[in-house]
């Protein structure tokens, strides 16, 4: 992330020097401007969803939401606690229901909690962050009004094969996602077992002889 | 439906909690009060990235970009008018909702380029903005995999939604 928002920035400065100096701070000013606003948004709409998952709290359904779902969350995330999973189970009705804003303080607090602070995301937090960037968009009602709003014919016309994309699209994550923990987590740990018990062998049998 | 379907699960959870004496009201603020703490933490990154897609988008960066890799869009069926959108769409959702209503513009929201961009936006996610947000109150700051693997599974999902309108 840190060396795309580099890149980003530089490759649009650099070009920005030679076509158009004088715009340039203004653009990210703009940019800083629409994260306050967008930032204001979110405010009221975590307080919102906050405020009612809190009632749900409470009323002990998220255990249950957690406990309904607890065949499907321990298989796509298997490192996961009871606490995280109720986190998670929340954050995919969220997401499912059409409502990221409310899906998002959701998985911050689930991957907070899978955080081993080692730095690194582990395969649970990847899959997390994987199954909501290709969320399953049931009713994508923005676009819905603003092909109206632009005089279309049929405005729902799309809607099956969006749906068929955004099935494809989280299946072929959630697949992506296994199959990158295959090979990127496995050489880690059995690799240096492996070549650390000759070595002590051969030193205990030298020291031996 | 899902008009319907929340501000009935609303309604049902309001009553339980009144019900059951866990205090509605006390709840509801209770929970209200964390979204201010969370919004703090996440707005320097929501700035950053924010910045880093204006400069970027004003820049005609993204412009260059897209007219790069415009042929390798056709070779798997994606209009090459539709680069930009493909590029700001993870990045940006007020971003590429911009460019989505350029296009309806240009190119009509019936054409086959208006509802291929209709169905890019429709089926995916700001996938840059959700994996910066959700590690941004934990100490991971190397993601490994999570977003090339969430943007190849997006890509991949236009590319056969695009592909299923050809038929429909």
């Amino acid at each position: 992330m840190a060396i795309i928002w580099l890149i980003m920035i530089a490759a649009s400065l650099g070009l920005m020097i030679f076509t158009d100096p004088s715009s340039a701070v203004n653009a990210m000013v703009t940019g800083a401007h629409s994260a306050v606003e967008l930032s204001l948004n979110l405010l009221a709409l975590y307080a919102f969803w906050l405020g009612f998952f809190s009632l749900i709290e409470r009323l002990g359904l998220s255990r249950g939401l957690e406990r309904l779902l607890r065949p499907v969350i321990t298989r796509l995330f298997p490192g996961s606690d009871e606490g995280t999973r109720k986190y998670i189970a929340m954050n995919m009705s969220a997401n499912l229901l059409g409502l990221g804003n409310a899906a998002t303080p959701m998985a911050i607090e689930a991957v907070k909690r899978m955080d081993k602070g080692d730095g690194k995301a582990t395969t649970d937090m990847i899959m997390l962050t994987v199954i909501s960037a290709t969320s399953l968009q049931i009713l994508p009602t923005t676009v819905i009004g603003m092909r109206a709003t632009a005089g279309s014919v049929s405005p729902a016309d799309f809607l099956f094969p969006s749906l068929v994309a955004t099935v494809a699209s989280t299946l072929i994550g959630i697949i992506g996602v296994k199959i990158c923990s295959k090979t990127f987590d496995r050489p880690k740990t059995p690799k240096p077992a492996k070549s650390r018990k000759p070595r002590k062998l051969r030193r205990k049998s030298k020291e031996s002889a | 439906m899902s008009a319907y379907i929340i501000p009935i699960i609303f309604l049902v959870v309001l009553l339980a909690s009144f019900i059951k004496r866990k205090e509605p009201y006390g709840g509801f603020i209770d929970g209200a009060k964390q979204a201010v703490d969370l919004t703090i933490n996440v707005f320097p990154y929501l700035l950053a990235i924010m910045v880093a897609v204006e400069a970027f988008r004003v820049s005609g960066a993204s412009g260059h970009l897209a007219n790069f890799v415009a042929p390798a869009l056709e070779k798997v069926g994606l209009p090459k008018e539709l680069a930009e959108l493909l590029f700001l769409r993870p990045v940006s959702g007020a971003g590429s909702l911009a460019i989505l209503d350029g296009i309806y513009k240009t190119y009509g929201a019936d054409s086959y380029i208006g509802r291929c961009a209709s169905v890019i936006y429709g089926s995916s996610e700001t996938v840059f903005y959700i994996a910066t947000i959700y590690f941004s109150q934990s100490r991971v700051r190397n993601l490994r995999y999570a977003i090339p693997v969430a943007l190849v599974a997006t890509y991949s999902g236009c590319i056969i939604g695009c592909a299923l309108l050809r038929f429909f």
